[in-house]
């Protein structure tokens, strides 16, 4: 089976986030650089989803600049086969322009099934998965969990968790995109012999100037800052009966939020 | 003149709440453009709740009906919604951040080369067009998004505006349309409830949040007395879902739902930077930890040093008595 997954390299969720002078965005100098959190999910789910199909390629698809192979290298040392990096240098893209590269730069491997995130933890935007497969005109469930190939490996069964602690039970004709939430499944580690094979295994580069064919972003962003610090509380001491009755009486009468 | 298009959910028959904050935000916006709100709801009868948003100022409601939207399915709800978008011919179209509201719009969006930006916590008008802005890395901060498309979309966090003050006396125009339906990719083949009357997080107005403190699936249930005090929902720290004491529906933080509370109850969670991403924005944050240090503490409006298997059964006892649940 030919299996794609789109991998954004992404700030580890422990950073702390810190904004260039002038707001122009953030300042990218003591950042530890790992793949999206969800993408990882999306990365294991694939390489079982090749198990289950009884063999064929993963191949990692990413847009981003020459410092995401490190991500790209890390998924090949977990077990996929290649890595395709579309080299996103010099050009400012959004989610839409994000879209218009990642479908071009697919559209000719036949993928039967392709994998994203839920989100990717930077932007949390929330958006390129479900453009690439309205580009590609593909079905795409999001957020997918618990994920089965179908008999006829031409189509798989998923869990789509939705509010509320409800579970649908979907099943989706290939080709289409999945994109993962965190599933039952930890994304496994890389072994030794897996981080050495994967040093030999090729990522392909194309450029973003290429597959854009005039396109051009949707949106600006500006005004990077901070949240406003939240001031410092109150700590209630005393018996455990008194501050209980205090912070009731806080909650309502100062807070009045109950 | 601009219209303001946006999508109202019904669930069982009735508005969401988060809805009612958006017709009130459609209103204002469309006003600032010259412009109507239009509403458009997308489902099995749900063309009588539909009526309601009339309260909120909004004169016309788009009804799309069909067996085929008894679900939430993606490709067929985008396709219903671009149907009203290509007859009202709207500059802005909003929906909530909610489950189906992040899907729609990115793929109504790039059909229509919209920009669009998820999750806003403010929009307003600048310039004769939208202007938003929302938290990034899951809230550790902020940016404004300006559009350069000519149709602007946006989704809304729940509980981040106004709801208007409703004129009960007041009902939108509901015109019923019939959904067209086409061979979709996607069927829905069952659908499970795992946890009966769980309510859902993200539009929850209070949360009470249990840590790995608790210990068990067992001890969880202090915590669930505590909300039934308060008629809040339950949440939990990613420590308590991995140890099993409760399900990952529940886990609040950036690899679990992100919150936007009156009220934010934390008890035995000491505040990692994945759990604080998720409910930093809560109006009033509580926590209750025995260790003084912890970070929560820097975070919280109002903090308790001690045992929580102490303080909760007499919080409970005490909230009980002055509301009566
Ligand atoms: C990629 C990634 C994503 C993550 N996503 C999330 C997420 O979405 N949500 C999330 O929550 N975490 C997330 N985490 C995990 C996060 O880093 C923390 O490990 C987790 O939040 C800790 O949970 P906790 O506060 O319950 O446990 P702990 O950190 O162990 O804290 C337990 C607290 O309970 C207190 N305590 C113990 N006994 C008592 C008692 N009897 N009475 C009162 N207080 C007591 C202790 O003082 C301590 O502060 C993520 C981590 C990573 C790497
Ligand atoms: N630059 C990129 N390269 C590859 N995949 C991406 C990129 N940006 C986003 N994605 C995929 O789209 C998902 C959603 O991203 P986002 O819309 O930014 O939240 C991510 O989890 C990735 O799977």
């Amino acid at each position: 089976m030919k299996i794609g997954v789109l991998l954004k390299q992404t700030p580890d969720t422990e950073t702390k986030i810190k904004i260039k002078p002038d707001g122009s965005g953030i300042d990218e100098s003591d950042i530890k650089w790992v793949i999206n959190p969800y993408d990882e999910y999306g990365v294991e789910e694939a390489l079982r989803l090749k198990d289950a199909a009884g063999g064929g390629e993963v191949v990692v698809v990413t847009a981003g600049s020459k410092r995401a192979v490190d991500s790209m290298r890390q998924a090949l040392a977990m077990g996929a086969d290649r890595g395709i990096r579309i080299d996103t240098e010099g050009v400012s893209l959004d989610s839409y322009t994000t879209a218009v590269i990642l479908s071009k730069a697919i559209q000719s491997e036949n993928f039967e099934v392709l994998f994203a995130g839920k989100q990717a933890v930077d932007d949390d935007c929330v958006q390129v998965a479900q453009m690439t497969a309205t580009a590609l005109d593909w079905p795409c469930i999001w957020p997918a969990e618990h994920i089965e190939l179908g008999a006829d490996k031409k189509s798989v069964v998923v869990t789509r968790p939705v509010a509320g602690g409800i579970k649908e039970i979907m099943e989706m004709t290939l080709p289409g995109i999945l994109c993962c939430d965190k599933g039952e499944h930890e994304p496994r580690y890389a072994s030794l012999p897996g981080i050495m094979k994967a040093k030999s295994k090729p990522i392909a580069e194309l450029k973003a100037a290429d597959l854009l064919a005039g396109e051009t972003p949707k949106v600006t962003w500006s005004g990077f800052r901070l949240p406003p610090e939240r001031k410092a509380g109150k700590i209630l001491k005393g018996e455990p009966e008194a501050v209980c009755a205090e912070l009731v009486k806080l909650l309502r009468e100062e807070a009045k939020v109950i | 003149m601009g219209n303001v298009l946006f999508i109202a959910e019904v669930e069982n028959g009735k508005l969401k709440g988060y809805s009612k904050e958006l017709a009130s935000k459609a209103v204002e916006l469309a006003s600032q453009c010259e412009g109507q709100a239009y509403g458009v709801v997308i489902g099995e009868s749900v063309a009588q709740a539909a009526e309601e948003l009339g309260q909120y100022g909004v004169t016309q409601v788009t009804a799309v009906e069909g067996e085929s939207l008894e679900s939430y399915i993606g490709e067929g709800y985008a396709k219903a919604l671009l149907d009203v978008v290509s007859q009202t011919k709207p500059q802005i179209i909003l929906a909530s951040a909610s489950g189906s509201g992040k899907d729609i719009l990115p793929r109504v969006a790039f059909k229509l080369k919209a920009g669009l930006a998820t999750d806003c916590t403010e929009l307003k008008i600048e310039n004769g067009k939208l202007k938003a802005k929302r938290p990034i890395f899951a809230g550790k901060a902020l940016v404004d998004v300006t559009f350069v498309s000519d149709v602007q979309m946006a989704s809304a966090r729940p509980n981040s505006f106004m709801v208007k003050q409703a004129d009960v006396t007041k009902k939108a125009q509901v015109n019923k349309v019939a959904a067209t339906t086409g061979g979709s990719k996607v069927k829905i083949k069952e659908i499970q409830t795992a946890e009966k009357g769980m309510k859902d997080l993200s539009e929850a107005e209070i949360i009470v949040s249990g840590g790995r403190a608790l210990g068990s699936g067992e001890n969880f249930k202090i915590i669930r007395e505590l909300a039934d005090s308060l008629g809040a929902t339950v949440g939990a720290s990613r420590a308590a879902v991995d140890a099993g004491y409760i399900s990952h529906d529940h886990q609040v933080g950036q690899t679990g739902k992100t919150v936007n509370p009156k009220l934010y109850i934390a008890c035995g969670i000491s505040g990692a930077i994945q759990h604080l991403a998720g409910m930093r924005t809560s109006k009033v944050i509580v926590a209750i930890n025995k260790d003084s240090e912890a970070p929560i503490f820097s975070k919280a409006d109002y903090g308790i040093v001690g045992d929580l298997f102490q303080l909760l059964p007499i919080l409970t006892r005490k909230f009980k008595e002055l509301l009566g649940k």
